[in-house]
């Protein structure tokens, strides 16, 4: 959802990046969303495609990295990746949980030249 | 010659950080700011309706509006007793963001008042992930939308401060197993401060309006 503002977002992102680095051009722009971010990568990748076009982020690969999501459980602290249909603890299937992983969105790195 | 260049910038930051610019401005006059989600007609207007004359001599309200179009919601705040009703016209966006809530502001004098209530655009996905800068974040849900919504909506669920429960006059007539719905949401939000109401005949409001000025007076 909001890939197309995100994709701006990340465009805004690296092309600070960039000159602040000198650099003519972005090869390589690497991603990491989460499990959980309800985020969709070819959305992303379709926008990306034609708002980067005549930046010096043009023709950039994006690459994600996908973080699995991890839960913690508040009663009996078990910390563990749950699978999409049951979130309860496997230990002692309670529901009070905590997300520690997969909500996560930023842009990690740039390669540039 | 190709260089990695180290970033790690998260990258809804900009609207987070004019979130907790608009905090500040909310918490410098002791203002408690709420953010009422809900699908459409759920009863996030009529809500705000029933409760504004229940805090009348207790409370100064003010509220925020978010529609796409028309100011027909901010209009039924000020006649139901807002002290201040902004109407925020997104034009095609689906949810307020903290920009737009940093133009309201701009338009209101927060020491005047104790409570801000911003209503958000009608919508049960996007408006969740999209912080405004508001101390507690209420969910709508009414029951005629079904009893299966916390199952299919996780994010919105999830991310609420307190749940209000409106139409529960309309139980005997549509099929809502309350317990499979609480069961959802307990999953996803355990122990959520929840109130079933029904602003048609007033059911549950009090202590709906017991939470707001116990809230707003702490500020």
């Amino acid at each position: 959802m909001h890939e197309l503002p995100a994709s701006q977002s990340i465009l805004e992102i690296i092309l600070r990046h960039a000159e602040q680095a000198h650099a003519k051009r972005v090869t390589d722009v690497y991603l990491v969303i989460g499990q959980l971010a309800t985020l969709m990568d070819d959305s992303i990748q379709f926008y990306w495609d034609i708002i980067a076009e005549g930046t010096p982020a043009q023709g950039a690969r994006l690459h994600f990295k996908r973080i699995p999501a991890q839960l913690q459980c508040m009663v009996c602290f078990e910390k563990y990746s749950p699978n999409v249909e049951e979130i309860r603890c496997p230990n002692c299937d309670s529901v009070g949980v905590k997300v520690i992983a997969g909500e996560e969105f930023f842009v990690e790195a740039i390669d540039v030249e | 010659m190709t260089q990695r260049v180290s970033i790690v910038e998260n990258i809804l930051n900009a609207n987070d950080r004019l979130a907790e610019e608009n905090r500040a401005r909310i918490d410098s006059a002791g203002v408690f700011a709420i953010n009422i989600m809900a699908s459409p007609g759920a009863g996030k207007t009529s809500l705000i309706e029933q409760t504004l004359p229940r805090l009348a001599g207790q409370l100064r309200v003010a509220v925020v509006d978010g529609d796409i179009a028309t100011s027909i919601d901010a209009d039924r705040a000020a006649a139901a007793g807002a002290g201040a009703a902004i109407q925020v016209n997104t034009g095609g966006e689906c949810h307020l963001d903290a920009v737009m809530l940093h133009g309201a502001l701009d338009q209101l004098d927060l020491t005047q008042f104790d409570l801000l209530i911003v209503e958000n655009v009608g919508n049960l996905v996007c408006p969740a992930s999209f912080k405004l800068g508001t101390h507690k974040s209420i969910l709508v849900a009414s029951v005629p939308e079904g009893d299966d919504k916390p199952y299919k909506y996780p994010g919105m669920y999830r991310g609420v401060d307190a749940l209000v429960i409106n139409k529960i006059d309309l139980l005997p007539y549509i099929n809502f197993r309350m317990d499979y719905f609480q069961r959802g949401v307990e999953v996803l939000n355990p122990g959520l401060t929840t109130f079933p109401i029904s602003c048609r005949t007033g059911e549950g409001l009090d202590s709906w309006v017991e939470w707001l000025v116990k809230n707003s007076r702490k500020e």
